[in-house]
Parts: structure tokens; C-alpha cells; sequence
């Protein structure tokens, strides 16, 4: 029971990376229709800049993580427009391929950047190694803040998108592009606020997933298991990425515990492909046409 | 300027309906059959490696080029046909397990192809991506078959009484096998069923509505795509010696994916293309290492960097590909001095949902 529980805990965890990284990959392609394969090398060059700030810089962890998720929001926003914008209106295909490409490069410059290179940084953050016990289940503060860190992130996300006239202009935009533009909204630029957005997101989820599996070039592959997550919510839904990411940590976590070696590197994608079969719009997706 | 002019109802049937086009390839047959001669021995089995990924490219031009399907998760196919044929090989001779390699690869992709039937676009590239995860996670567990991460030697190719024991005679095998795979490509391109993967690729409503079964021809189509795939694998299972799941990685799906793009994505000339520049690039880059600066030309990263690089500004600036580039040469020939820049100008659409 108690390793049920601890399994929980964990599975709950890495689920809240999963689904702050399927939100960046939501976001980007409710606004932009862009599906970005690159999500998780996103994430890893979000983790790689707060590694450069606060190992190699000494800024402190609550400056360095801040300024590198603004570097990184910075780094989104001169992606679209270098790559996706002259790619808007061509197939998508075409999209998809480029978006693939770009994370390989990303993946190898990375590996060429000097002091990043192919090896495993550690990433020291301030609650290393501190541990509570509730009854029985050992939760490490590492674990708690990551989930603190994303009902913070999406309640902050929620309000801005609410209530601010960028936000709103940004669920214009999502809703039908068109639309938006005839009304007044800037969408190229709107386009690249979102990236930034996006790649913002993904640099906390790279941050808190350091302490996990540390900062590598291969992390990308991680951010991989959100598209599941994001398709397990639903394609264009908010909350059904978040839970979606919530739902395959569990489910990888869980099969560690329980099924034979091995299903749980690939029980994210079983999932995806039983729920794709069974309901290809998701948990929480509406059905539009071009879906199916 | 070139005028076509039809004297008989021949020349609508046959493959190659210009007399000059017979002259050119006839020229380019006898070159690939002598080319064991004229080349020295490295460049030959590169030349076999630019046979077999071209294999694979028709086969996954087939299914994404012509069926609008797109596959992220090729790799797959062409690690089952590997594995088929070398576990098959100790018990069976090739003449055997070579066919068998390609039905099983061919079932693994009806078993891909099933779920992915009622995707369409985006869901079906992450359906193929999550189907190839789980297909190399099972080569790497079962490891009774297949040996898991400690691999699994292949034996030469025996035909009978005569060992393929050198690049020039493997060569001429995959020359014979890409030869087939590219006249019975080009046939089905041109039978009913190759019209009605087209269809699906234009518009799936509209191939519906005119009564094309969608369910029969995907399938067919993943079928066929991931034999020819297989049996690439199984060829290059036999040039390589060795296989071990690490082969076998999203960057193989990626490379043959650079094939078809850059190659030309509408045009099964295009792998052939896209074969050769994948192949060519990595002693391009080996030999621009000399005259780079010592750090970057150390960077193991330095090839996928230069791959992406490629890929992603023939998507920008080029996007037919290679295969585009011949035709805008030849173009520019044919219609002398009246050559226009931009008459192979991309259509762009701005309005949702309209190109799946």
C-alpha cells in the first residue's frame, strides 16, 4: 500500500512536467495550428539556460530560474519568426517536418554549446535532499514543488488569459485567426508571444524536472511522452493537457510498479494509441471535422 | 520549345514514352551495370547503402508521398524486416527468409496501420511515432528472439551455391531488388489503386465520396510501404553484419524522412535523389572537417546538426526538393529562352483546416 502511494506521489510529479510540457505544445498549436515536435527540446534548452545561470553564472536559483525562463520565452518568440512564420499557409506537413528537423538541431547544437556538451549536469536547487514523512510515505520536497510550481503556473496562466487584453486577444487568435486579424489583432505577433510563452513554460517544466533525471541533451525525449499526454487530453484543450499529463505520469509510474520490465517506457504510448483507437478525440476534445 | 507529339496509343501506356527519356536511361542502365567496374571498392558499398535506404524511401514515399499519410515512425518497419531476416537466416536459407522478412514487416504495418485508420494529419504522425517507440521497446525486451541489446550477427548471403561475399556481388543484388521496387512503384502509381492512394492524399472526403474504400487502400498502402521498407532492412541487416536495437532510432525515422523531402516529395525518382544525398553528405562533412575550426569539427553532434540544417532550409527555400531542382533545370532547357523563375511556385492556403 504505502509503495501504491509512494507511487503515487511520484506519478503525480513527473505528471505535472508532462503536463506543463503538453501545455506549452497546446498553446502553441491552438494559437498557431503548429504542431511543434520540438516541445521537448524546447524544455531542454529551458532547463540548459537556467543550468548556465545558476551552476555556471551563480546567480541565485530564484533569479537564475526567472531570468532563463525569460530567455527562453525570448528564444521562442526568434524561432517563429525565423522558421514558422515563412511556413504560415504552406501544408502541414510541411510544418511537422520542420518542426521535427528543429528539434534534431536543437538537440546537436545543444551538445556543441562549450560547458553544456553531451554530459549530465545536476542542476542545484535549494530543497535538495529534504524529505517529510506522511505516514509511512517518504515525499521529497523536490516532488512538492513541482506540483506547488505548476497549480501556481496555470492558475497565473488562467487569470492571464481571462482577464488580460493580450490574453484575450490570444483566444481570439486561437479561435479563429481570421477573425481576430479583421478585429485589430496583431497575429504574427501574437504568434510569437505565444512561442515565447510556450518556450517560458517549458523551461520551468525542464527546471523541475532536473532533479529527476538531470540536465542532458537527450531531456527532449521525456518532453516526447507529452504528446501523448496532450492527445490523451484532447488536442485543443487547456485543462485536458494538464490532465493528460497528469493521467500518463500515473500510468507510467503505476506499470513501473506493477507490470513486467520494460512497459514503462512505453506505456505513455500504449495509452495513447488504446484511447486513440477507442476515442480519437480525446478525453476532453470536441469532435471537429478535421479530426477524423 | 519542346512539343509533344502523340502518334499512337502506345505511347499513353508505356513507362517511358519519349524517345530520348529510353536513350538516358538506357545510358544510366548500362552505367549502374558496370559500376562495380568503374568505382573503386569504398564508394561501391556506399553505393549498396544508397540502394537499400532508397528502398526504404519508396517505400515510405508510397505511404506519405502518395497516400498523405504522414509516418514518423518508419524505423520500425525497416528494424523488423532486419531482425526477421536475421533471426530467420539459422534456420532458413535467404531465398526464404528474405520474402518472409518483407510479410512480416508488412503485417507489423497493418498492425500500425489498423489504429491509425481513423487518424488523420497530426494524430497519425504521433500514432506512427508512439508505434515505433513500442515496436523498438519490444526488439530490445524479447530478448529470447532477438538478443536484445547485445545484437545478433548476420551471415553473408548464400543464393544457392554462390556466397555474396563482396560489395560488388551484394551490389547487384540490391541494384536488382531497387530495380523492382521502383517499376512495381511505379506501376501501382499507375493502376487504380496507386489513383485512389492519391486521392486520399488530395482529399479523403472527396476520395469518399466518389466511392474509394478508404479502410482497403490505407491498409494496402501501409502494407505495401512497410514491406518495401523491410526488405530494405533485411538487405541492410546483410550489409552491415551486425544489428542491435540502437540502430534502429527516431534519427533512422528522421533520415528517411530527409530521403523523401529532399528528395522530392511527390516523385519516386526523388529517393533515389534523396538516398544519394544522404549517403553523400556524412563524407561531405568529413571532408569539410579538415577546413573547420578544431572544436567544431570534434562535435559528435556536428552530423545531425547538418542533416536538420539541410532539411530545414529545403523546407524554406526548396521545398520540391532535388527531384523540383531537376525538373527547373530541365524546364529551363525545354522551354529556352522563355524561362520563367517562378513557375513552380508553391500554392500557399490561409484558410483552417483545409489542406488535411
Amino acid at each position: 500500500m504505502v509503495g501504491f502511494l509512494q507511487s503515487l506521489v511520484s506519478g503525480v510529479s513527473i505528471g505535472c512536467v508532462y503536463a506543463l510540457v503538453a501545455l506549452g505544445f497546446v498553446l502553441i498549436y491552438k494559437a498557431t495550428e503548429v504542431v511543434n515536435f520540438a516541445q521537448g527540446e524546447l524544455m531542454m534548452v529551458g532547463a540548459f539556460f537556467a543550468f548556465t545561470l545558476v551552476d555556471m553564472g551563480h546567480l541565485p536559483f530564484v533569479i537564475g530560474v526567472p531570468l532563463a525562463m525569460a530567455c527562453a520565452a525570448l528564444f521562442g518568440a526568434l524561432l517563429n519568426q525565423s522558421l514558422l512564420r515563412p511556413l504560415i499557409g504552406r501544408s502541414p506537413f510541411t510544418t511537422v517536418l520542420a518542426t521535427v528537423a528543429l528539434a534534431t538541431l536543437l538537440r546537436s547544437l545543444a551538445s556543441m554549446v562549450p560547458g553544456w556538451g553531451t554530459q549530465t549536469h545536476s542542476l542545484a536547487n535549494p530543497v535538495a535532499g529534504q524529505k517529510t514523512q506522511l505516514g509511512g510515505v517518504i515525499l521529497s520536497h523536490e516532488h512538492l514543488i513541482v506540483i506547488a510550481a505548476t497549480l501556481l503556473l496555470c492558475a497565473a496562466l488562467y487569470l492571464f488569459f481571462r482577464f488580460t487584453r493580450v490574453g484575450v486577444a490570444l483566444q481570439a487568435v486561437s479561435q479563429n485567426q481570421l477573425a481576430a486579424g479583421y478585429c485589430g489583432v496583431p497575429v504574427k505577433r501574437m504568434h510569437s508571444l505565444i512561442w515565447a510563452i510556450s518556450a517560458a513554460v517549458s523551461a520551468l517544466a525542464g527546471v523541475l524536472l532536473a532533479p529527476m533525471t538531470f540536465v542532458h541533451t537527450g531531456m527532449g525525449y521525456v518532453g516526447l511522452k507529452a504528446f501523448p499526454a496532450a492527445v490523451i487530453g484532447g488536442f485543443g484543450s487547456i485543462p485536458g493537457a494538464i490532465l493528460g499529463g497528469l493521467f500518463i505520469g500515473l500510468i507510467e509510474e503505476l506499470s513501473g510498479l506493477y507490470a513486467p520490465e520494460g512497459v514503462k517506457h512505453v506505456a505513455a504510448y500504449v495509452a495513447l494509441l488504446a484511447l486513440l483507437v477507442a476515442r480519437p478525440q480525446g478525453l476532453f476534445g470536441v469532435s471537429l471535422r478535421e479530426r477524423a | 520549345m519542346k512539343f509533344v507529339r502523340k502518334t499512337s496509343y502506345d505511347y499513353d501506356l508505356r513507362l517511358f514514352p519519349e524517345p530520348e527519356d529510353r536513350f538516358w536511361y538506357g545510358l544510366l542502365a548500362v552505367a549502374l551495370l558496370l559500376a562495380p567496374v568503374l568505382l573503386p571498392p569504398y564508394f561501391l558499398g556506399q553505393a549498396v547503402l544508397v540502394g537499400i535506404y532508397a528502398i526504404a524511401g519508396f517505400g515510405l514515399m508510397l505511404l506519405a508521398g502518395y497516400t498523405g499519410q504522414i509516418s514518423l515512425g518508419h524505423a520500425a518497419f525497416f528494424a523488423v524486416g532486419a531482425y526477421t531476416t536475421a533471426v530467420l537466416e539459422k534456420t532458413m536459407p535467404f531465398v526464404l527468409a528474405f520474402p518472409a522478412a518483407g510479410l512480416m514487416a508488412a503485417a507489423v504495418g497493418i498492425l500500425v496501420g489498423l489504429p491509425a485508420l481513423r487518424l488523420s494529419g497530426i494524430y497519425l504522425a504521433i500514432g506512427t511515432l508512439a508505434s515505433s517507440f513500442i515496436v523498438s521497446e519490444v526488439i530490445a525486451r524479447w530478448e529470447s528472439v532477438t538478443r536484445g541489446a547485445s545484437g545478433i550477427t548476420v551471415a553473408r548471403i548464400r543464393l544457392g551455391d554462390i556466397v555474396l561475399d563482396s560489395d560488388a556481388k551484394l551490389y547487384y543484388l540490391v541494384l536488382a531488388v531497387a530495380v523492382a521496387a521502383f517499376w512495381l512503384g511505379r506501376n501501382i502509381l499507375r493502376s487504380p489503386l496507386g489513383i485512389a492512394m492519391m486521392a486520399i492524399r488530395d482529399s479523403q472526403t472527396g476520395a469518399q465520396s466518389v466511392g474509394v474504400p478508404l479502410v482497403r487502400v490505407k491498409l494496402i498502402a501501409f502494407a505495401l510501404s512497410a514491406a518495401l521498407t523491410g526488405l530494405a532492412g533485411a538487405l541492410y541487416a546483410h550489409k552491415i553484419q551486425f544489428i542491435d536495437p540502437d540502430q534502429f532510432t527516431l534519427l533512422l525515422s528522421v533520415e528517411l524522412l530527409v530521403v523523401i523531402f529532399i528528395g522530392g516529395i511527390g516523385s519516386l525518382h526523388g529517393c533515389v535523389f534523396g538516398a544519394i544525398f544522404i549517403i553523400i553528405l556524412p563524407q561531405v562533412i568529413a571532408i569539410a572537417k579538415d577546413h573547420l575550426p578544431r572544436y567544431l569539427a570534434e562535435q559528435t553532434g556536428l552530423q545531425s546538426a547538418v542533416y536538420a540544417t539541410c532539411l530545414i532550409g529545403f523546407i524554406l527555400f526548396e521545398p520540391e526538393g532535388l527531384h523540383g531542382i531537376w525538373l527547373k533545370i530541365k524546364r529551363y532547357f525545354s522551354m529556352f529562352p522563355h524561362y520563367q523563375r517562378d513557375s513552380q511556385k508553391q500554392q500557399r492556403s490561409h484558410a483552417r483546416g483545409e489542406s488535411w
